[in-house]
This record gives C-alpha cells, sequence and structure tokens, in this order.
C-alpha cells in the first residue's frame, strides 16, 4: 500500500539550515547535510531543501550542496528556492536532486511549468503554493509570501497541474508558524478534486495535527520544520502515533 | 568488479553513482559501446520520458547493444520501461527484452498519477531480494507500469497489481529506485552486484 509521507523541511541560507515562524525571525539550526542524514536515519519518508536566499552567486553554492546531500543521503529530496529556469533545473537534478519546487517563477511565467514537465518529466516538477485566507477566499502569494496576487489558489492549483506539475507543495501562511494545525479544507479541496499528490505544509505542531491532515484532509504527504529541528516531535515517535491510527505509515 | 552505468539523454544517473559510492563501489558512467560490453555489471537507469530515451538510445547504438548483453544488467525505471516491448508513453516502440507492453495508470478510480512514495513489494523471489523481507517498503515514482507477466519477480499494488520487478536470464528490472531506497534498497542494488553470473 502507498504509505502518506512525513517530510521535513530545511530552509537553507548560506549553507545553514534555518527555519521563519511567520517567514521571520530567523534561527539557526544546524548542517543540512548532517540533519537530513538524521531525519533520513529516523525515518523520514522525502526531505525539502528550500534555498531561502537565492542569488545568482549563491546558488552555484547551493548546487555544491545539492551534490553533497545527494551524495550521502538515500532518500529522494526536493529542492526549491529561486529557481527560474530550465537551466537552474538542469544544473539541481544534474547534481542530485529528485524533484525541484518552483513558486514565483512559475506564477509569473506559467509556460515554464510546460517547459519543465516536458524536458524533465512531471515527476519531478513539484510547484510550491503560498496561500492565505482573507475575506472569504484562499489566494495565491509570491515572491516568499510578499506580494498578494489576486488568483484564488484552486484556480491556479488546477492550472499549474494542466500545465504538467507533478505534485503540489501547499503552504498555508494563516497557518504556517503557529503551530495550531495544518489548513485543512484548502488541502482537503486539492487533495481530494485535484489528480496529483498534495504535500500539506504549514502549521504543525502536534502528533494529532498530523492525524488530521491526513485523515480529515486526505493530504499525501505533510511537511514540517521547527517542531522537527527542535525536537518538538520526534519521527519515530509520530510515524508509531499515525501507525497506531491506521495511516498507512512506513516501517 | 567492473560496473557501468549506461549514460542517456534521462535524470537520476548520478543518484545511482551516489548510492554505489557510499556503499563503496565504483562505477564509470559511459554510453561507450565497446566499454559497456565489457563489464562485469552494467546498470540502465533512468528518469524521463520514453520516446526521447529511445531516439538518444537509437543515435548512440544502444538499442542493439543493450539486449546482446550477457552480464547481468539491471534496469531502474525508465530503464525497466524501456525493456519492455512497447510504451503507451507517446506509443514508444521499446528494447523488446520483456515482451511486454508498457501502460499508463487508469486515472480513474481516484489514483493519482504518477504514483510518488513508498509502497510495499510482495512475493519476492529472486536472488535480487535475498536478505528482503516480504513487504518491504521501496521508493516508486512513475505513470507507467509492466503489468504482471511470466517474468515477474516482485509484485506491487496501486489499484492494480503490477511488476515492481522482472527477471529473464541475466536481464533484470526494477521499476521502484534502489538508490532511493533507504537501506532496503542498498541491500537490493549490493544482491545485484553479487549475483552468480
Amino acid at each position: 500500500m502507498l504509505t502518506r509521507r512525513i517530510i521535513p523541511c530545511l530552509d537553507i541560507k548560506e549553507g545553514r539550515t534555518v527555519k521563519g515562524v511567520y517567514f521571520e525571525n530567523i534561527r539557526d539550526a544546524g548542517d543540512p547535510v548532517e540533519l537530513g542524514a538524521r531525519y533520513a536515519a529516523e525515518g523520514a519518508d522525502e526531505l525539502v531543501f528550500l534555498d531561502i536566499t537565492a542569488t545568482n552567486e549563491q546558488r552555484k553554492t547551493f548546487a555544491e550542496l545539492v551534490r553533497r546531500i545527494a551524495h550521502h543521503i538515500a532518500i529522494p529530496f526536493t529542492v526549491g528556492g529561486g529557481i527560474s529556469s530550465a537551466a537552474d533545473v538542469h544544473t539541481l537534478l544534474h547534481a542530485g536532486a529528485d524533484k525541484i519546487s518552483v513558486n514565483t517563477a512559475a506564477y509569473r511565467h506559467p509556460e515554464l511549468i510546460d517547459e519543465l514537465a516536458r524536458l524533465f518529466g512531471s515527476q519531478c516538477v513539484v510547484v510550491a503554493i503560498d496561500t492565505r485566507y482573507e475575506e472569504g477566499e484562499w489566494w495565491v502569494y509570491i515572491n516568499g509570501g510578499r506580494i498578494r496576487t489576486f488568483t484564488r489558489t484552486v484556480d491556479w492549483a488546477r492550472e499549474v497541474v494542466d500545465r504538467g506539475a507533478g505534485e503540489i507543495l501547499l503552504t498555508s501562511m494563516s497557518h504556517d508558524g503557529a503551530k495550531q494545525g495544518f489548513a485543512l479544507d484548502i488541502t482537503r479541496q486539492l487533495a481530494t478534486t485535484l489528480p496529483v499528490p498534495v504535500i500539506a505544509s504549514g502549521g504543525a505542531g502536534t502528533m494529532q495535527h498530523f492525524l488530521d491532515v491526513f485523515q480529515q484532509a486526505h493530504a499525501d504527504a505533510a511537511l514540517a520544520a521547527s517542531i522537527f529541528h527542535f525536537g518538538e516531535i520526534s519521527i519515530p515517535q509520530l510515524k508509531a502515533f499515525l501507525k497506531q491510527h491506521q495511516v498507512p505509515i512506513r516501517d | 568488479m567492473d560496473i557501468v552505468i549506461i549514460r542517456y539523454h534521462a535524470g537520476n544517473i548520478q543518484s545511482v553513482l551516489f548510492a554505489l559510492e557510499r556503499m563503496g563501489y565504483q562505477a564509470v558512467v559511459t554510453d561507450d559501446v565497446g566499454r559497456i560490453r565489457s563489464a562485469d555489471r552494467v546498470i540502465f537507469p533512468g528518469v524521463g520520458e520514453a520516446s526521447s530515451a529511445m531516439q538518444y538510445l537509437q543515435a548512440k547504438g544502444l538499442h542493439t547493444l543493450i539486449p546482446s548483453l550477457s552480464q547481468p544488467v539491471l534496469g531502474i525505471c525508465l530503464g525497466m520501461q524501456l525493456m519492455g516491448s512497447y510504451s503507451e508513453e507517446n506509443q514508444t516502440p521499446c528494447l523488446h527484452i520483456f515482451p511486454e507492453q508498457v501502460k499508463r495508470f487508469p486515472q480513474e478510480s481516484g489514483l493519482k498519477v504518477p504514483q510518488i512514495g513508498w509502497n510495499q513489494i510482495h512475493e519476492l523471489h529472486s536472488p535480487l531480494f535475498e536478505g528482503v523481507k516480504e513487504g518491504a517498503f521501496v521508493y516508486f515514482v512513475h505513470s507507467y507500469y509492466m503489468p504482471l507477466n511470466e517474468a515477474t519477480i516482485a509484485k506491487a499494488c496501486y489499484g492494480i497489481p503490477y511488476s515492481a520487478a522482472v527477471q529473464q536470464n541475466n536481464f533484470y528490472a526494477v521499476q521502484f529506485h534502489p538508490e532511493k531506497s533507504a537501506q532496503v534498497g542498498e541491500q537490493i542494488l549490493r544482491n545485484f552486484i553479487h549475483l552468480p553470473v
């Protein structure tokens, strides 16, 4: 049986792992390769590495880091942050990344998604969508959550799938960092209507929150950062809890 | 042990190389016909699209070389699909090592395609799975599959049962990614390298 996935996310700045609370107040939580290897050994199903400072100069450094990650870690991982062209994607996949995630560049130039799916296959194209609930609707935000668009999240999600996205990484800015649980309604809406997997992100604070996002919102995977980095929830403990509640989980 | 990874227009070659290095094996990535023919073990990996991969193989003369190899060969993911006779992905005639048509997962019944994630392998019967438990979890990423057939040596189920692995003579192929399947995957790669010839 295909299992639900637990995905620790590592935000990377200048080669180090960081995590913002409400996208601000960045704290340092260690070396990405060591931390990633530790999560893999603990039973993480995949990893996500987001380069949060991607400038052109730093992207080269990031590609070297990706190569080091691929060398040391025997589970799949996705990389994202500032990716804006097929050439960027080629570099990162060639360095050993399994999937890449695009966000703002895909929103500004949606045909990028078609191009990436055609060149590299849908299976490695993750479209990350940052969303916030306002005035009774979920809206797409871009530029790391700094710019609001007037596109409804359900419409954008449908479009990216039609263009060839193989997976959606949905982050609720209304929930991120608050540790009050995932955004169950929008996650459910996408996960139950789209023909591709949906990774829920933002809001994990307890093991029950993971159970809720799998059982109530039917997320295919759940992503979290700080609760893992700071040891608030351990992955083995979380997986045992989910298994005990009949969620299909990898041993 | 001389291990060769076939270079062609496809992703994840680096990951296979890294996995072997973690296990203490050096491998050479090449599309040179003579170099591939003389190797002790040949790995035919791949993530990508079937028709452009076949075009590349044809341009390099690898489409006639691969079926003629006599040492143990391991196809991975797209590599396995290309070892069938035909793929529904862009109606592509393939290498015909296994006389099977590769099909797309049906979109109905709420199945998400591609299948992405960890799934179990069952009914393991091959030295390739020595020391691997029934129901072990391995990592899959694919939209197309090879149906169950006489060469099936491991089954998986995603809406329908299908071939997670096949074997015929010296040709082995797995639909999942051993290079991304943690300890279980490393065991399978090690078993392939240690296969009796």
